[in-house]
């Protein structure tokens, strides 16, 4: 059962930068493929290419999936990663 | 190595590791029968390419070029070629490049390397900055270094004059042997005034203070005996953190400065950002000039919060020593004048709320001809002057002195440039106000005979510059200055005041 979830970007630099390194960080912690979709595009979420080819701005709205045997411990890690960084609501 | 060029390298890393870089690169191999370093090329530039084209965002195009480094790491490794690396250089050599990264110079062993000498770059570029404070002679920007110079060659690089000699005869040599030794004798002898008041010949006593940058510049300040900081550029704050910092974060800053310089005058000169110092975590609008754009000041009347928690920092750090501030980039009185009522608002708040505050004074950063035209009205509100002589000559003479086709028209000592600043200078005093002056001419042994002729009352630079600036003002009879700068100020040209100089003094 993969877990789903929507974040809405208040970031004033978006996802750049330091947020997007702390992002792929965090999710390249744990084995479940974890994706970012905006603007109907998936990118996967452990690759700091991928994520900061997406572009993705303030007031942007995306959605992060987690799939795997950990998937629900790599949400948690993401939206703990999110939200001290100030990154979304 | 400092945190911010760390975060290169970290960077760099999480490149390496990216999976879906590796996953493509793998893909390529197997599906298209290339070679390792085809795909690696392939699949890189496709990176690099995204990245560039996306124009409007700095951040981005730094960003290729990471991937284009790490890009050529894996290549070397690849084809078995060795990348040359500065950090194993291990018998005296001086370095010739066509230019260095900050990464190549932070290497860099001081034991080994004896001077640098490269093609490109400029004296504000962070190679230079950081060869300045390793204390290794450094030449940039000399075009024809690595075309000229050859393996095996004895090179002689003179970092006061920027003159360097290729292959001298024994004659040449044994005077460069002694006048390097004669300068480290002058060294010994100029720390001996570290905890000397600056005077001059005729006892007359001026302040010498320091530039910096963040807290951790205290040590050298100390060492070399300021006797104030003239100019604490709080931009550094902002720069090296990855958010606005807190009131907290600024307070405890300020606090330690001013702390450390026990009741000694602290400038500290509110944010200057904009221009050529970008945030990651803040965009500013892209613009044609940004020199003559949004920052420093403009920024802060335009978004004041960010202003007011800096202003609110200093004003609770003024009760922990003698704290002054000054606004960047003035042009009119009513910059100022607005500047003045935030910073009373938020002064008057804190007050009932009963925090304790010190005798702040108010100034302004003079650097816009602007403001130095309208000096005798500013004198009457304001507390103190500090002259910036860097934005101040580029200003005036409309050239960016970081770049090699004009750097020609920087120019301190041109007399249109002393008249302004002697200008400065007596409106001031006609007012019975202090004036500093914290830009590089203030350490300049060419600029503070004249200076001191002018009266200007502290002379504020890189901390390394301080002592042998108290030692030539031991020289200096005040009177003979005046004279010497009245004359200075009738000249034509910037060679004649430095030839004139030169004759009364060296």
């Amino acid at each position: 059962m993969a877990q789903s979830k929507d974040f809405h970007i208040i970031a004033e630099t978006g996802i750049h930068a330091r947020p997007a390194t702390l992002l792929v960080q965090a999710a390249s912690k744990f084995v479940s493929d974890v994706t970012l979709s905006y603007q109907g595009k998936d990118v996967n979420l452990k690759s700091i290419m991928g994520v900061m080819s997406l572009g993705v701005g303030q007031g942007s709205d995306v959605t992060i999936k987690t799939e795997g045997e950990d998937e629900e411990a790599a949400m948690t890690a993401i939206v703990e990663a999110m939200s001290s960084e100030g990154l979304a609501k | 190595m400092g945190d911010a060029e760390a975060q290169v390298f970290e960077a760099h890393l999480m490149v390496l590791a990216d999976p879906e870089m590796s996953g493509a690169i793998k893909q390529k191999i197997a599906d298209d029968k290339i070679n390792a370093e085809q795909a690696l090329k392939e699949v890189t530039d496709n990176y690099i390419s995204m990245f560039e084209a996306m124009t409007d965002n700095a951040y981005m195009q730094e960003r290729a070029a990471d991937v284009r480094d790490v890009t050529k790491r894996i290549l070397s490794h690849l084809l078995n070629v060795n990348l040359p690396n500065p950090a194993l250089i291990n018998q005296p050599v001086v370095l010739i490049a066509k230019d260095l990264t900050p990464s190549d110079t932070a290497q860099l062993d001081r034991q080994f390397v004896q001077g640098i000498l490269t093609d490109l770059g400029g004296r504000t570029a962070h190679a230079s900055i950081m060869a300045r404070t390793l204390e290794i002679p450094a030449i940039v920007g000399s075009d024809v270094a690595t075309s000229e110079v050859c393996e095996g060659d004895m090179v002689i690089v003179n970092g006061l004059t920027g003159d360097v000699i290729v292959n001298p005869d024994d004659q040449t040599l044994a005077d460069y042997q002694q006048k390097a030794a004669d300068y480290e004798a002058q060294r010994a002898e100029w720390s001996k005034l570290k905890d000397e008041p600056s005077v001059s010949a005729d006892g007359q006593h001026f302040v010498v203070g320091a530039n910096i940058g963040a807290p951790k510049d205290m040590d050298a300040v100390l060492e070399n005996g300021a006797e104030g900081i003239g100019l604490y550029r709080t931009e550094f704050l902002y720069m090296e953190s990855d958010h606005l910092p807190t009131e907290d974060e600024q307070f405890e800053a300020y606090k330690t400065v001013v702390e450390k310089m026990a009741g000694k005058p602290v400038t500290v000169r509110t944010m200057d950002i904009g221009g050529d110092k970008h945030l990651d975590y803040w965009t500013l609008p892209q613009e044609e000039n940004p020199f003559l754009g949004y920052r420093a000041i403009r920024i802060s009347l335009d978004q004041d919060e960010i202003f007011r928690t800096q202003l609110r920092a200093l004003i609770r750090a003024s009760v922990y020593g003698e704290l002054w501030i000054m606004f960047p980039m003035i042009a009119t009185l009513a910059e100022f004048r607005a500047a003045r009522q935030i910073y009373l608002e938020e002064r008057q708040k804190l007050e009932s709320q009963g925090t304790q505050v010190g005798d702040i004074k108010l100034g302004i950063m003079v650097e816009i001809p602007a403001a130095a035209m309208l000096a005798d009205k500013f004198a009457k509100e304001v507390d103190f002057f500090s002259i910036g002589t860097n934005d101040l000559i580029g200003y005036t003479m409309a050239a960016d002195r970081g770049n090699d086709r004009v750097s020609y028209l920087y120019q301190p000592y041109n007399p249109s440039i002393l008249r302004l600043i002697n200008q400065v200078i007596q409106a001031a005093h006609q007012e019975g106000k202090f004036v500093a002056m914290c830009g590089e001419m203030a350490g300049d042994p060419i600029a503070v005979p004249l200076l001191l002729g002018m009266g200007l009352d502290e002379f504020s630079m890189s901390a390394p510059s301080i002592l042998q600036t108290r030692s030539l003002m031991k020289t200096l009879d005040t009177k003979a200055m005046a004279t010497l700068a009245q004359k200075a100020l009738d000249l034509e040209t910037n060679d004649e005041v430095v030839a004139l100089v030169k004759n009364a003094v060296h």
